[in-house]
């Protein structure tokens, strides 16, 4: 078994403005390969990690404590130029937008010869060959074509396709992948969802799903981590949280998701009663460990 | 049922608080107070003459006359009082072009925006081929035509820069005729020129009054340039212009002549300028930080 | 293509349209050029014959057809106050406005471009506030009042520019084209590309800088939009420096809305020669145009009127082509 991809410990941030906490003492560990899902509400607190991982907290957010650490180098405490390095060669991003997530006035070839050329020191011929195979691993046809059009010229499951492509290009130990499927047409959604996966399995890739579709998680995530007001409330295998989670607001959550398997049972909202509980139970945490 | 709009006090609060509507506003008061109080204040005759104090510095340098603040011109006149005295031309045009210029122009701009079709067709036309000939040279040409005098002078600038405002207006028209609110008075069977009054007016108002501001600093340019080329009003009547017309031809032998009122008319311009960016920062609700 | 024709017609209509309200304007208000060239005590028939001579004898529709007609032929006319041909005089002046329009065009775009894109960069120091102050500053001064700032401070503090005029008459030096400038570069005389730049400097900072202004301004703000983007944080992840992040992501996609803006604020610059050129003295076209309406020489007018409007349309349509060019989904389809 060998060392976590990605080991968070007691991560505790608050906003600068009005000192309310938005992370409560997180531990999250990632395995190499592994899939992971990062669920919680809007707020919970998931975008706030993502961006602590890829190295892009807003100055709005402070830290007040705990350590990220990937491939054992601490991120948050890392000096810009070398986090920059790290972070350009070994995570990458699936964003969640793909029409806004690529440059309207640049062809895809630039764009996705962007990091090979600048990490690999590759040539405009070689960088360019590397972005074929790239576009031919994702499935595009034509990927001569794709190559040579702008952004506006393609579609919004091709765009997606050709950033998960970008996403992969250097061959990433971690990526972060930010509800990726919520800006497509839900016929879409399931072909990137695999090929997502075929490609992270392909490349031995760990990937953290951040979302609060229940669905998605279900579908692709090995483990889960369910977050609340900044704190994990509970984490454990998909198979197990799907089924008999223990957590009464992970139970809730599940009770209030529309089931394909058991489409009569309905959908019931969360009760008032268990989020309640949950803030009040936040409340009397004290502001940081 | 009414367009949303603010209380009087409200707006009147947010004017005071923005540092440059006190600033620019401020100015433009004392300016105001300087033009109405000339005689009480300007220390000497604007129009006596005295060679034996002709060009002679400010106080302070070496060789200036106790009394003339400023200095003198080559025939000895006070150019303080000159100065102070040419106020009252400049805002006298300003005030009263940069307001016609303001009703031509919503006018036009409120029909155009309104009624659409061929009455948008004729004025926008107007407005294009208005704008392809140099306002300078227009106004030359016009106060050239009809005569020099504080009457052609305001006429000039009426005639030049309707535009701006029409433009502005219709634009602001176009677009609130859209709303929802106004499409609802319609239906109800409003007339169209209670809806112009009560619903778009009051909404273009605020843009109005900041352009009508910055119009008023862009009046006073103009008439000091025709009074610089020498069509503006009688040659004995003291004009920012005029001064700067002479201080050219006398730079070397008297620079202050030529900086007093170039001073002036910075400041000038500068108070519209703030005063105006003000008042639209102020008075815009969209705006408002 | 066929919207680029329908501008071309569109353009050609408005230039008609300068025209013909010049032409009646200038022959219906007061004012008779005749009565201001001839010495007193001339007798009513050579007034008459001066007025048949200049055509301006015959009604308003007549001497518009006449005036047509002699525009299809290249003739322009012959202006009243100078004696000379129209169309040769502007041969011989414009030149000098284009050089010196062109100059401050270039001086606006890269001052007032550098100093946004430096703005950009120092977005999060406290450098960025005094560079946004003096902006707004510098926003508020027109052509008219730098040109006498400019005045004053080079003709008395520190006079080591020349006020007026073109190329000191001292130097020899014989041009066969009237782009001074452009000739002493091309055949390399750098005594007479100095001589003229010198005299350029002023004139070009007063019709130039206000546009920086306005363009440090606009693109500011259109680099603030761009940066805070999805594609700029992606490629920041990436591992892209903050200057390129400017210049290789932002910028292209910040420029047309500055384009636009700045073609409009440009035609007002050509407007701004008129009174900057009469201040230094400076022999373009502007300058002759003061003297032109106070002299009523209505065929120098003409086809002054006709000129600037010209100037405009041609003008408007390269910022329409330029915009097409540089936003990639305008380009097809």
């Amino acid at each position: 078994m060998s060392a976590p991809i990605l080991a968070i410990s007691n991560l505790s941030a608050m906003s600068v403005r009005d000192g309310a906490p938005i992370l409560r003492g997180v531990d999250l560990e990632v395995a190499r390969g592994e899939t992971r899902g990062l669920v919680g509400e809007s707020g919970a607190g998931k975008s706030t990690i993502a961006k602590a991982i890829l190295g892009i907290l807003p100055s709005t957010v402070s830290v007040t404590s705990g350590q990220a650490r990937f491939e054992g180098a601490d991120l948050l405490a890392m000096a810009a130029p070398r986090l920059r390095r790290l972070i350009g060669e070994g995570v990458a991003l699936i964003p969640q937008d793909p029409m806004t997530a690529l440059n309207p006035g640049r062809r895809i070839e630039a764009q996705l010869t962007d990091g090979p050329r600048l990490w690999r020191g590759l040539d405009a011929r070689a960088a360019r060959a590397l972005a074929l195979k790239g576009l031919e691993e994702v499935q595009i046809r034509e990927p001569e074509r794709v190559l040579r059009s702008y952004p506006h010229e393609l579609s919004g499951g091709m765009r997606q396709r050709v950033l998960i492509a970008a996403a992969f290009a250097l061959e990433p130990k971690l990526i972060v992948a930010d509800e990726p499927t919520t800006a497509l047409d839900v016929t879409v959604q399931k072909q990137i969802l695999r090929l997502i996966r075929a490609m992270q399995s392909a490349y031995g890739a760990a990937v953290i799903f951040v979302t609060h579709d229940l669905g998605v998680v279900a579908q692709i995530c090995d483990k889960v981590t369910l977050l609340f007001g900044g704190r994990v409330i509970e984490e454990g295998g998909v198979a197990q949280m799907m089924e008999a989670p223990r957590h009464p607001y992970a139970q809730a959550l599940l009770a209030a998701c529309p089931r394909y398997d058991r489409p009569s049972a309905g959908l019931r909202p969360i009760p008032e009663s268990v989020v309640a509980d949950l803030r009040a139970e936040l409340a009397r945490e004290p502001a940081a460990r | 049922m009414t367009a949303p709009s603010h209380g009087l006090r409200a707006i009147l609060r947010s004017c005071a608080r923005d540092r440059k509507v006190v600033t620019g506003g401020g100015f433009i008061l004392f300016l105001l107070v300087l033009a109405i109080a000339a005689p009480l204040i300007a220390p000497k005759d604007p129009l006596a003459q005295d060679l034996i104090v002709g060009v002679t510095p400010p106080h302070g340098f070496a060789g200036a006359e106790p009394g003339y603040w400023l200095g003198t011109d080559d025939l000895g006149r006070d150019v303080l009082s000159r100065a102070i005295y040419g106020s009252r031309v400049a805002l006298t045009v300003a005030f009263v072009a940069a307001s016609l210029a303001a009703v031509l122009g919503s006018i036009l701009g409120l029909l155009a925006g309104w009624y659409r079709g061929w009455v948008d067709f004729v004025i926008s036309r107007l407005v294009e081929i208005w704008m392809a000939f140099p306002p300078v040279l227009l106004s030359i040409l016009l106060v050239a035509v009809v005569g020099a005098g504080v009457g052609s002078v305001i006429a000039a600038i009426v005639i030049i820069d309707w535009t701006r405002f029409c433009r502005v207006v219709r634009a602001e028209t176009m677009v609130q005729a859209q709303t929802d609110y106004v499409t609802a008075a319609r239906a109800i069977g409003f007339a169209r020129l209670r809806i112009l009054t009560s619903e778009i007016f009051p909404n273009v108002l605020p843009m109005l009054i900041a352009l009508v501001s910055l119009e008023m600093g862009i009046a006073v340019i103009v008439e000091a340039i025709l009074s610089f080329v020498g069509l503006s009003v009688a040659s004995d009547v003291p004009t920012w212009g005029g001064m700067i017309a002479q201080g050219r031809q006398m730079l070397h032998q008297g620079w202050w002549v030529l900086a007093v009122p170039l001073v002036a008319l910075f400041l000038t311009v500068l108070a519209f300028n703030w005063l105006g960016e003000g008042l639209r920062r102020a008075l815009d609700p969209v705006m408002r930080r | 293509m066929k919207l680029a024709a329908q501008r071309l017609v569109m353009a050609f209509v408005t230039l008609f349209g300068v025209a013909t309200i010049v032409f009646v304007l200038l022959r219906i208000v007061p004012g008779d050029p005749i009565a201001m060239m001839i010495s007193p005590g001339a007798s009513p028939s050579e007034i008459a014959a001066l007025r048949a001579h200049y055509g301006l004898d015959a009604s308003l529709p007549v001497q518009f057809l006449v005036w047509l007609k002699d525009l299809a032929r290249g003739d322009f006319g012959v202006s009243i106050s100078l004696h000379r041909r129209v169309l040769g005089i502007m041969a011989e002046r414009l030149p000098a406005t284009l050089e010196l329009a062109a100059a401050a065009l270039a001086f606006a775009v890269l001052i007032g471009g550098g100093l946004a894109v430096i703005a950009t960069l120092l977005s999060e120091t406290r450098l960025a506030g005094v560079i946004d102050a003096l902006n707004g500053l510098f926003l508020a001064v027109p052509d008219f009042i730098w040109a006498f700032a400019l005045v004053l401070f080079f003709g008395v503090f520190l006079p080591v520019l020349p006020l007026s005029g073109r190329i000191d008459p001292s130097l020899d030096v014989h041009f066969v084209t009237p782009f001074y400038l452009l000739e002493s570069l091309v055949r390399l005389n750098f005594v007479a590309l100095i001589d003229v730049s010198r005299h350029m400097i002023l004139p070009t900072l007063a019709l130039g800088l206000p546009l920086a202004a306005m363009i440090t301004r606009v693109l500011k703000e259109s680099l603030r939009e761009a940066m805070v983007q999805d594609y700029v944080l992606l490629a920041r992840l990436k591992g892209m420096s903050r200057l390129r992040l400017v210049l290789q992501e932002a910028l292209r996609n910040a420029i047309a809305p500055t384009l636009a803006l700045t073609g409009v604020q440009f035609t007002f610059l050509i407007g701004g020669t008129v009174i900057v050129e009469r201040i230094f003295s400076y022999p373009g076209i502007g300058n002759m145009a003061i003297d032109a309406v106070i002299n009523r020489d209505l065929p120098l007018i003409q086809g002054l009127a006709l000129v600037f409007g010209a100037l405009f349309i041609v003008v408007n349509v390269i910022v329409d082509l330029l915009v097409v060019a540089t936003n990639p989904r305008l380009r097809h389809g």
